[in-house]
Protein backbone atom coordinates (compact mmCIF):
# COMPACT_ATOMS: atom_id res chain seq x y z
CA UNK A 1 0.00 0.00 0.00
CA UNK A 2 0.93 3.51 -1.22
CA UNK A 3 0.48 4.65 2.67
CA UNK A 4 2.64 7.90 2.27
CA UNK A 5 1.43 8.95 -1.27
CA UNK A 6 -2.01 9.68 -0.05
CA UNK A 7 -2.35 12.03 -2.82
CA UNK A 8 -0.55 10.70 -5.78
CA UNK A 9 -3.38 8.46 -6.69
CA UNK A 10 -4.60 11.15 -8.99
CA UNK A 11 -3.35 10.33 -12.43
CA UNK A 12 -3.14 14.03 -13.97
CA UNK A 13 -5.19 14.24 -17.29
CA UNK A 14 -7.94 16.91 -18.60
CA UNK A 15 -10.78 14.31 -19.58
CA UNK A 16 -14.09 15.54 -19.32
CA UNK A 17 -14.23 13.01 -16.29
CA UNK A 18 -10.86 15.18 -14.73
CA UNK A 19 -12.75 18.69 -15.35
CA UNK A 20 -15.95 17.65 -13.91
CA UNK A 21 -16.56 19.69 -10.17
CA UNK A 22 -15.47 16.96 -7.56
CA UNK A 23 -18.84 17.57 -5.76
CA UNK A 24 -20.68 16.03 -9.11
CA UNK A 25 -18.12 13.28 -9.34
CA UNK A 26 -18.67 12.37 -5.28
CA UNK A 27 -22.33 12.34 -5.50
CA UNK A 28 -22.49 10.35 -8.35
CA UNK A 29 -20.06 7.38 -6.90
CA UNK A 30 -22.06 7.22 -3.94
CA UNK A 31 -25.29 7.72 -5.62
CA UNK A 32 -24.66 4.94 -8.49
CA UNK A 33 -22.93 2.54 -5.20
CA UNK A 34 -25.93 2.36 -3.13
CA UNK A 35 -28.20 1.26 -6.28
CA UNK A 36 -25.75 -1.47 -7.20
CA UNK A 37 -25.89 -2.13 -3.61
CA UNK A 38 -29.72 -2.44 -4.04
CA UNK A 39 -30.21 -4.05 -7.03
CA UNK A 40 -31.33 -7.70 -6.72
CA UNK A 41 -28.63 -10.31 -7.50
CA UNK A 42 -30.60 -12.69 -9.40
CA UNK A 43 -30.38 -10.48 -12.55
CA UNK A 44 -27.11 -11.03 -13.53
CA UNK A 45 -27.51 -8.40 -16.42
CA UNK A 46 -28.23 -5.59 -14.96
CA UNK A 47 -24.48 -5.85 -13.14
CA UNK A 48 -23.42 -6.53 -16.72
CA UNK A 49 -24.45 -3.34 -17.36
CA UNK A 50 -22.97 -1.45 -14.47
CA UNK A 51 -19.87 -2.85 -15.42
CA UNK A 52 -20.00 -1.85 -18.80
CA UNK A 53 -21.10 1.66 -17.96
CA UNK A 54 -17.47 1.84 -15.87
CA UNK A 55 -15.88 0.13 -18.72
CA UNK A 56 -17.30 3.57 -20.72
CA UNK A 57 -16.09 5.66 -18.25
CA UNK A 58 -12.88 4.32 -17.58
CA UNK A 59 -12.60 4.92 -21.53
CA UNK A 60 -13.83 8.36 -21.21
CA UNK A 61 -11.41 8.93 -18.36
CA UNK A 62 -8.25 8.20 -20.07
CA UNK A 63 -6.71 6.34 -17.22
CA UNK A 64 -4.55 3.29 -18.28
CA UNK A 65 -6.92 -0.27 -18.31
CA UNK A 66 -4.16 -1.81 -16.57
CA UNK A 67 -3.51 0.52 -13.58
CA UNK A 68 -7.84 0.44 -13.09
CA UNK A 69 -7.09 -3.26 -12.94
CA UNK A 70 -4.25 -3.60 -10.72
CA UNK A 71 -6.14 -0.87 -7.95
CA UNK A 72 -8.94 -3.25 -8.35
CA UNK A 73 -6.78 -6.14 -6.47
CA UNK A 74 -7.77 -3.72 -3.04
CA UNK A 75 -10.37 -5.89 -3.04
CA UNK A 76 -9.23 -9.25 -3.21
CA UNK A 77 -9.19 -10.49 0.28
CA UNK A 78 -12.81 -9.88 0.35
CA UNK A 79 -13.15 -12.16 -2.03
CA UNK A 80 -11.20 -14.57 -0.99
CA UNK A 81 -13.75 -14.31 2.10
CA UNK A 82 -16.65 -14.56 -0.24
CA UNK A 83 -15.07 -17.82 -2.10
CA UNK A 84 -15.91 -19.71 1.69
CA UNK A 85 -18.87 -18.90 2.11
CA UNK A 86 -20.56 -21.57 0.15
CA UNK A 87 -18.74 -24.23 1.81
CA UNK A 88 -20.08 -22.87 5.54
CA UNK A 89 -23.66 -22.02 5.03
CA UNK A 90 -26.40 -23.64 6.04
CA UNK A 91 -29.99 -24.12 3.71
CA UNK A 92 -30.11 -26.31 0.66
CA UNK A 93 -26.49 -27.53 -0.76
CA UNK A 94 -25.64 -28.94 -4.13
CA UNK A 95 -22.95 -31.83 -4.48
CA UNK A 96 -22.87 -35.07 -4.20
CA UNK A 97 -21.07 -37.50 -1.13
CA UNK A 98 -18.06 -35.34 0.54
CA UNK A 99 -18.57 -32.11 -1.06
CA UNK A 100 -21.44 -29.79 -0.91
CA UNK A 101 -22.14 -26.27 -1.57
CA UNK A 102 -24.94 -24.14 -0.35
CA UNK A 103 -27.16 -22.39 -2.89
CA UNK A 104 -27.50 -19.61 -0.41
CA UNK A 105 -23.98 -19.71 0.27
CA UNK A 106 -22.64 -19.40 -3.28
CA UNK A 107 -25.57 -16.48 -4.29
CA UNK A 108 -23.85 -14.88 -1.57
CA UNK A 109 -20.60 -14.91 -2.21
CA UNK A 110 -21.57 -13.80 -5.64
CA UNK A 111 -22.99 -10.67 -4.13
CA UNK A 112 -20.32 -9.89 -2.42
CA UNK A 113 -18.06 -10.03 -5.35
CA UNK A 114 -20.24 -8.30 -7.40
CA UNK A 115 -21.20 -5.24 -5.42
CA UNK A 116 -17.76 -4.90 -3.52
CA UNK A 117 -15.73 -5.24 -7.31
CA UNK A 118 -18.68 -2.51 -7.95
CA UNK A 119 -18.03 -0.36 -5.31
CA UNK A 120 -14.03 -0.15 -5.73
CA UNK A 121 -13.77 0.29 -9.19
CA UNK A 122 -16.17 3.42 -8.82
CA UNK A 123 -13.53 4.59 -6.42
CA UNK A 124 -10.90 4.04 -8.23
CA UNK A 125 -11.98 6.15 -11.07
CA UNK A 126 -13.22 8.76 -8.38
CA UNK A 127 -9.87 9.26 -7.17
CA UNK A 128 -7.79 8.21 -10.16
CA UNK A 129 -9.55 11.35 -11.55
CA UNK A 130 -10.08 14.01 -8.53
CA UNK A 131 -7.15 15.38 -6.51
CA UNK A 132 -7.46 14.41 -2.21
CA UNK A 133 -7.58 18.58 -2.27
CA UNK A 134 -10.71 18.58 -4.80
CA UNK A 135 -12.48 15.69 -2.79
CA UNK A 136 -12.27 17.49 0.24
CA UNK A 137 -13.50 20.50 -1.52
CA UNK A 138 -16.17 18.71 -2.97
CA UNK A 139 -17.13 17.46 0.42
CA UNK A 140 -16.82 21.02 1.91
CA UNK A 141 -19.44 21.81 -0.93
CA UNK A 142 -21.73 19.01 -0.45
CA UNK A 143 -22.15 20.36 3.10
CA UNK A 144 -19.67 18.31 5.33
CA UNK A 145 -19.24 19.87 8.32
CA UNK A 146 -16.54 22.69 8.13
CA UNK A 147 -14.78 21.23 11.45
CA UNK A 148 -14.54 18.11 9.44
CA UNK A 149 -13.07 19.19 6.71
CA UNK A 150 -10.87 21.10 8.05
CA UNK A 151 -9.64 18.44 10.37
CA UNK A 152 -9.64 16.01 6.72
CA UNK A 153 -7.29 18.51 5.65
CA UNK A 154 -4.94 18.66 8.13
CA UNK A 155 -4.69 14.83 8.23
CA UNK A 156 -4.53 14.46 4.61
CA UNK A 157 -1.83 17.53 4.79
CA UNK A 158 0.49 15.86 7.58
CA UNK A 159 -0.23 11.70 6.95
CA UNK A 160 3.22 12.31 5.16
CA UNK A 161 5.29 13.83 7.41
CA UNK A 162 4.24 11.46 10.06
CA UNK A 163 4.50 8.13 8.21
CA UNK A 164 7.88 9.60 7.39
CA UNK A 165 8.60 10.24 10.79
CA UNK A 166 7.51 6.92 11.47
CA UNK A 167 9.74 5.58 8.91
CA UNK A 168 13.15 6.70 10.02
CA UNK A 169 12.02 5.59 13.32
CA UNK A 170 11.86 1.81 11.74
CA UNK A 171 15.34 2.72 9.79
CA UNK A 172 16.79 3.86 13.41
CA UNK A 173 15.67 0.51 15.07
CA UNK A 174 16.98 -2.02 11.98
CA UNK A 175 19.82 -0.68 12.02
CA UNK A 176 20.50 -1.35 15.59
CA UNK A 177 19.84 -4.53 14.87
CA UNK A 178 15.90 -4.94 16.24
CA UNK A 179 13.87 -7.71 14.41
CA UNK A 180 11.27 -8.85 16.96
CA UNK A 181 9.45 -11.74 16.27
CA UNK A 182 7.31 -12.64 19.38
CA UNK A 183 3.97 -10.24 20.81
CA UNK A 184 5.88 -9.87 23.98
CA UNK A 185 9.05 -8.08 21.93
CA UNK A 186 6.69 -5.59 21.27
CA UNK A 187 8.31 -3.05 23.28
CA UNK A 188 10.95 -1.07 21.46
CA UNK A 189 8.13 -0.43 18.25
CA UNK A 190 5.57 0.08 21.47
CA UNK A 191 8.00 3.27 22.02
CA UNK A 192 7.79 4.04 18.79
CA UNK A 193 4.41 4.04 18.48
CA UNK A 194 4.49 6.42 21.96
CA UNK A 195 7.02 8.35 20.69
CA UNK A 196 5.41 8.99 17.60
CA UNK A 197 2.13 10.21 19.38
CA UNK A 198 3.68 12.34 21.48
CA UNK A 199 5.59 14.14 17.93
CA UNK A 200 2.59 14.78 16.55
CA UNK A 201 0.60 16.10 19.22
CA UNK A 202 3.01 18.65 20.15
CA UNK A 203 3.76 18.98 16.08
CA UNK A 204 -0.01 20.21 16.10
CA UNK A 205 0.88 22.47 19.06
CA UNK A 206 3.57 23.44 16.91
CA UNK A 207 0.70 24.18 14.18
CA UNK A 208 -1.84 25.75 15.81
CA UNK A 209 0.82 28.69 16.95
CA UNK A 210 2.35 28.89 13.53
CA UNK A 211 -1.58 29.32 12.46
CA UNK A 212 -1.91 32.05 15.88
CA UNK A 213 0.73 33.57 14.76
CA UNK A 214 -0.07 34.32 11.12
CA UNK A 215 -3.47 36.15 12.14
CA UNK A 216 -5.60 32.43 12.77
CA UNK A 217 -9.06 33.70 14.55
CA UNK A 218 -10.59 30.04 14.91
CA UNK A 219 -12.20 29.64 11.32
CA UNK A 220 -10.52 27.75 8.74
CA UNK A 221 -11.08 30.35 5.42
CA UNK A 222 -13.68 29.24 3.30
CA UNK A 223 -12.53 28.38 -0.35
CA UNK A 224 -13.83 30.45 -2.48
CA UNK A 225 -15.28 29.18 -5.68
CA UNK A 226 -18.82 29.31 -6.61
CA UNK A 227 -20.99 26.09 -7.02
CA UNK A 228 -20.63 23.76 -9.96
CA UNK A 229 -22.54 24.65 -13.35
CA UNK A 230 -25.61 22.85 -14.15
CA UNK A 231 -24.07 21.08 -17.50
CA UNK A 232 -21.71 19.27 -14.46
CA UNK A 233 -24.41 18.46 -12.75
CA UNK A 234 -26.29 16.96 -15.76
CA UNK A 235 -23.17 15.06 -16.98
CA UNK A 236 -22.47 13.35 -13.76
CA UNK A 237 -26.32 12.23 -12.97
CA UNK A 238 -26.10 10.00 -16.26
CA UNK A 239 -24.26 7.37 -14.67
CA UNK A 240 -26.67 7.04 -11.83
CA UNK A 241 -29.60 8.20 -13.74
CA UNK A 242 -28.84 5.23 -16.19
CA UNK A 243 -28.02 2.88 -13.21
CA UNK A 244 -31.33 3.53 -11.81
CA UNK A 245 -33.07 2.66 -14.99
CA UNK A 246 -31.30 -0.53 -14.78
CA UNK A 247 -32.39 -1.30 -10.92
CA UNK A 248 -35.90 -0.29 -11.21
CA UNK A 249 -36.11 -2.66 -14.78
CA UNK A 250 -34.04 -5.66 -13.10
CA UNK A 251 -36.68 -5.32 -10.04
CA UNK A 252 -39.91 -5.23 -12.26
CA UNK A 253 -38.03 -8.53 -13.97
CA UNK A 254 -37.70 -9.83 -10.73
CA UNK A 255 -41.02 -9.85 -8.88
CA UNK B 1 -8.98 -4.14 6.56
CA UNK B 2 -13.01 -3.36 6.66
CA UNK B 3 -16.29 -3.80 5.30
CA UNK B 4 -16.38 -3.89 1.91
CA UNK B 5 -19.93 -2.75 -0.42
CA UNK B 6 -22.46 -5.83 -0.88
CA UNK B 7 -22.00 -7.07 2.75
CA UNK B 8 -24.76 -5.02 3.71
CA UNK B 9 -28.56 -4.68 2.25
CA UNK B 10 -29.32 -0.63 0.89
CA UNK B 11 -31.42 -0.18 4.25
CA UNK B 12 -28.99 -1.38 7.07
CA UNK B 13 -25.97 0.98 4.81
CA UNK B 14 -28.28 3.88 5.05
CA UNK B 15 -28.76 3.30 8.50
CA UNK B 16 -26.36 2.96 9.89
CA UNK B 17 -24.79 5.87 7.70
CA UNK B 18 -27.25 8.29 9.39
CA UNK B 19 -26.10 7.18 13.17
CA UNK B 20 -22.75 7.51 12.70
CA UNK B 21 -23.24 10.91 11.27
CA UNK B 22 -25.00 11.80 14.26
CA UNK B 23 -22.40 10.34 16.27
CA UNK B 24 -19.57 12.73 14.25
CA UNK B 25 -21.64 15.47 14.49
CA UNK B 26 -22.01 15.18 18.03
CA UNK B 27 -18.09 14.37 18.42
CA UNK B 28 -17.48 17.26 16.75
CA UNK B 29 -19.20 19.53 18.50
CA UNK B 30 -17.89 17.87 22.00
CA UNK B 31 -14.08 17.81 20.54
CA UNK B 32 -14.61 21.81 19.74
CA UNK B 33 -15.65 22.39 23.19
CA UNK B 34 -12.66 20.78 24.62
CA UNK B 35 -9.99 21.90 21.88
CA UNK B 36 -11.80 25.00 20.75
CA UNK B 37 -9.77 27.11 18.09
CA UNK B 38 -6.84 24.46 18.09
CA UNK B 39 -9.37 21.78 17.10
CA UNK B 40 -8.26 21.51 13.61
CA UNK B 41 -4.58 21.16 13.99
CA UNK B 42 -4.58 19.16 17.28
CA UNK B 43 -7.24 16.73 15.87
CA UNK B 44 -5.62 16.69 12.43
CA UNK B 45 -2.34 15.45 13.60
CA UNK B 46 -4.00 12.98 16.03
CA UNK B 47 -5.99 11.56 12.68
CA UNK B 48 -2.02 11.76 10.99
CA UNK B 49 -0.83 9.69 13.61
CA UNK B 50 -3.93 6.71 14.22
CA UNK B 51 -3.35 6.66 9.97
CA UNK B 52 0.65 6.16 10.67
CA UNK B 53 0.17 3.79 13.12
CA UNK B 54 -2.05 1.52 11.05
CA UNK B 55 0.59 1.11 8.96
CA UNK B 56 3.18 -0.13 11.81
CA UNK B 57 3.48 -3.62 12.21
CA UNK B 58 4.04 -5.23 15.40
CA UNK B 59 5.16 -8.91 15.68
CA UNK B 60 2.50 -11.52 16.68
CA UNK B 61 4.01 -14.96 16.72
CA UNK B 62 6.84 -16.73 14.77
CA UNK B 63 7.71 -13.64 12.40
CA UNK B 64 4.03 -12.99 11.63
CA UNK B 65 2.55 -9.75 12.01
CA UNK B 66 -0.57 -7.15 12.50
CA UNK B 67 -1.15 -3.85 12.83
CA UNK B 68 -3.36 -1.79 15.79
CA UNK B 69 -6.73 -0.93 15.21
CA UNK B 70 -6.57 1.86 17.54
CA UNK B 71 -9.73 2.87 18.55
CA UNK B 72 -9.59 2.04 22.27
CA UNK B 73 -5.85 3.56 22.51
CA UNK B 74 -7.54 6.73 19.95
CA UNK B 75 -9.67 6.94 23.01
CA UNK B 76 -7.66 6.58 26.09
CA UNK B 77 -5.25 9.51 24.63
CA UNK B 78 -7.07 11.50 23.60
CA UNK B 79 -10.73 11.61 24.92
CA UNK B 80 -13.80 9.16 23.50
CA UNK B 81 -14.82 12.28 21.81
CA UNK B 82 -11.76 13.14 19.84
CA UNK B 83 -10.48 9.91 19.46
CA UNK B 84 -13.96 8.81 17.86
CA UNK B 85 -13.94 11.99 15.05
CA UNK B 86 -10.05 10.87 14.40
CA UNK B 87 -10.61 7.78 13.76
CA UNK B 88 -13.70 8.44 12.02
CA UNK B 89 -11.70 10.60 9.53
CA UNK B 90 -9.10 8.16 9.44
CA UNK B 91 -11.62 5.71 7.94
CA UNK B 92 -13.11 7.98 5.55
CA UNK B 93 -9.51 8.72 3.96
CA UNK B 94 -9.13 4.80 3.63
CA UNK B 95 -12.16 4.13 2.35
CA UNK B 96 -11.90 7.41 -1.06
CA UNK B 97 -8.01 6.79 -1.29
CA UNK B 98 -7.58 3.18 -1.05
CA UNK B 99 -10.99 1.88 -1.29
CA UNK B 100 -10.56 0.35 1.89
CA UNK B 101 -14.19 -0.12 3.21
CA UNK B 102 -17.15 0.54 0.52
CA UNK B 103 -18.59 3.76 1.08
CA UNK B 104 -22.02 2.42 1.11
CA UNK B 105 -20.54 0.59 4.46
CA UNK B 106 -18.76 3.81 5.70
CA UNK B 107 -21.48 4.41 8.48
CA UNK B 108 -21.31 0.36 9.39
CA UNK B 109 -17.53 1.18 9.56
CA UNK B 110 -17.68 4.11 11.70
CA UNK B 111 -20.02 2.37 14.05
CA UNK B 112 -17.68 -0.97 14.40
CA UNK B 113 -14.09 0.76 14.09
CA UNK B 114 -14.94 3.96 15.50
CA UNK B 115 -17.92 4.57 18.20
CA UNK B 116 -17.64 1.33 19.96
CA UNK B 117 -14.06 0.92 20.73
CA UNK B 118 -14.39 4.45 21.72
CA UNK B 119 -16.89 4.33 24.10
CA UNK B 120 -16.54 0.24 24.96
CA UNK B 121 -12.96 0.77 25.09
CA UNK B 122 -13.41 4.13 27.32
CA UNK B 123 -16.35 2.56 29.23
CA UNK B 124 -14.11 -0.19 30.64
CA UNK B 125 -10.90 2.26 30.92
CA UNK B 126 -12.80 4.22 33.43
CA UNK B 127 -14.07 1.31 34.94
CA UNK B 128 -10.92 -0.22 35.56
CA UNK B 129 -9.30 3.03 36.67
CA UNK B 130 -12.25 3.37 39.47
CA UNK B 131 -11.49 -0.19 40.89
CA UNK B 132 -7.69 0.16 41.11
CA UNK B 133 -5.92 3.22 42.40
CA UNK B 134 -5.65 6.08 41.24
CA UNK B 135 -1.54 5.36 39.65
CA UNK B 136 -0.09 4.96 36.49
CA UNK B 137 0.27 1.46 36.69
CA UNK B 138 -3.61 1.54 36.93
CA UNK B 139 -3.45 3.70 33.38
CA UNK B 140 -1.63 0.92 31.54
CA UNK B 141 -4.07 -1.95 32.65
CA UNK B 142 -7.23 -0.40 32.12
CA UNK B 143 -6.26 0.39 28.57
CA UNK B 144 -5.48 -2.69 27.94
CA UNK B 145 -8.30 -4.42 29.81
CA UNK B 146 -10.50 -1.57 27.42
CA UNK B 147 -8.71 -2.62 24.41
CA UNK B 148 -9.21 -5.74 25.11
CA UNK B 149 -13.29 -5.87 25.37
CA UNK B 150 -13.93 -3.43 22.74
CA UNK B 151 -12.44 -5.80 20.12
CA UNK B 152 -14.96 -8.98 20.53
CA UNK B 153 -17.72 -6.63 21.43
CA UNK B 154 -17.32 -4.85 18.14
CA UNK B 155 -17.51 -8.70 16.48
CA UNK B 156 -20.92 -8.99 18.52
CA UNK B 157 -22.08 -5.60 17.07
CA UNK B 158 -21.27 -7.04 13.64
CA UNK B 159 -23.02 -10.41 13.73
CA UNK B 160 -26.07 -8.43 15.54
CA UNK B 161 -26.41 -6.02 12.39
CA UNK B 162 -25.75 -9.06 10.05
CA UNK B 163 -28.21 -10.70 11.82
CA UNK B 164 -30.41 -7.56 10.45
CA UNK B 165 -29.42 -6.65 7.27
CA UNK B 166 -26.55 -9.28 6.25
CA UNK B 167 -26.38 -10.01 2.68
CA UNK B 168 -26.59 -13.67 3.36
CA UNK B 169 -28.91 -15.70 5.87
CA UNK B 170 -26.05 -17.51 7.88
CA UNK B 171 -27.59 -18.41 11.61
CA UNK B 172 -26.99 -15.64 13.91
CA UNK B 173 -25.57 -17.81 16.99
CA UNK B 174 -22.36 -19.71 14.32
CA UNK B 175 -21.57 -15.84 12.92
CA UNK B 176 -21.83 -14.86 16.65
CA UNK B 177 -19.66 -17.82 17.70
CA UNK B 178 -16.83 -17.39 14.86
CA UNK B 179 -16.16 -13.76 14.78
CA UNK B 180 -16.33 -13.34 18.80
CA UNK B 181 -13.84 -16.01 19.08
CA UNK B 182 -11.69 -14.99 16.60
CA UNK B 183 -11.88 -11.73 17.55
CA UNK B 184 -11.10 -12.68 21.40
CA UNK B 185 -7.46 -14.13 20.01
CA UNK B 186 -7.37 -10.41 18.08
CA UNK B 187 -8.32 -8.26 21.24
CA UNK B 188 -5.28 -9.90 23.07
CA UNK B 189 -2.73 -8.43 20.49
CA UNK B 190 -4.52 -5.33 20.66
CA UNK B 191 -4.27 -5.33 24.66
CA UNK B 192 -1.01 -6.07 24.72
CA UNK B 193 -0.07 -3.51 22.08
CA UNK B 194 -2.36 -0.30 23.43
CA UNK B 195 -1.10 -1.14 26.98
CA UNK B 196 2.48 -0.37 25.75
CA UNK B 197 2.13 2.49 23.71
CA UNK B 198 0.28 3.77 26.80
CA UNK B 199 2.95 2.72 29.22
CA UNK B 200 5.12 4.57 26.80
CA UNK B 201 3.56 7.63 26.65
CA UNK B 202 2.30 7.51 30.34
CA UNK B 203 6.12 7.58 31.37
CA UNK B 204 7.56 10.34 29.32
CA UNK B 205 4.62 12.58 29.25
CA UNK B 206 1.77 11.49 31.25
CA UNK B 207 0.32 14.98 30.67
CA UNK B 208 -0.65 14.08 27.08
CA UNK B 209 -2.43 10.91 28.33
CA UNK B 210 -6.44 12.55 28.67
CA UNK B 211 -7.14 9.17 30.53
CA UNK B 212 -4.69 9.70 32.87
CA UNK B 213 -5.23 13.78 33.88
CA UNK B 214 -6.47 13.11 37.10
CA UNK B 215 -3.23 11.65 38.02
CA UNK B 216 -1.21 15.11 37.03
CA UNK B 217 0.90 16.60 39.61
CA UNK B 218 0.45 20.56 40.06
CA UNK B 219 3.87 22.44 39.74
CA UNK B 220 5.99 23.25 42.74
CA UNK B 221 8.03 26.16 43.07
CA UNK B 222 11.25 25.06 45.33
CA UNK B 223 12.99 27.60 46.98
CA UNK B 224 15.22 28.08 49.62
CA UNK B 225 12.70 28.35 52.17
CA UNK B 226 10.05 25.79 51.20
CA UNK B 227 7.61 24.57 48.41
CA UNK B 228 4.93 26.82 46.47
CA UNK B 229 2.41 25.19 44.77
CA UNK B 230 1.98 27.16 41.40
CA UNK B 231 -1.37 27.44 40.54
CA UNK B 232 -2.41 24.31 38.01
CA UNK B 233 -2.43 24.91 34.36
Amino acid sequence: MAGAHASSLLVPGDSRLHRLRPQCKIAAAVAFIFIVVATPREQFWAFGAYVAGLVLITGISGLPPRLVLRRLTVDLPFLAFALFLPFFAGGEQVGDGWWSLSIDGLWASWNIVAKGTLGVATSVLLTGTTSLADLIRGMERLHAPAAFTAITTFMVRYAEVITGEMQRMKVARESRGHDPRWLWQIRAIAHTAGTLFVRSYERGERVHLAMLSRGFDGAMPRMVEGGAPRSDWTTAAILPATALAVSLAAWMVHT
Amino acid sequence: MHVPDGFFDATTSIGTGVASAGAIAVGLRRSADELSDRLAPMAGLVAAFIFALQLLNFPVASGTSGHLLGGALAAVLVGPWVGLVCVSIVLLVQALVFADGGLTAYGLNVILVAIVPAFVGYGVYRLVRALLPANRRAVVAGSAVGAFVSVPVAAAVFAVLFAVGGSIDLEFSSVLTAMVGTHLLIGIGEAAITAAIVSAVVTTRPDLVHGARDLAVDLELRTGTGATVLEAS
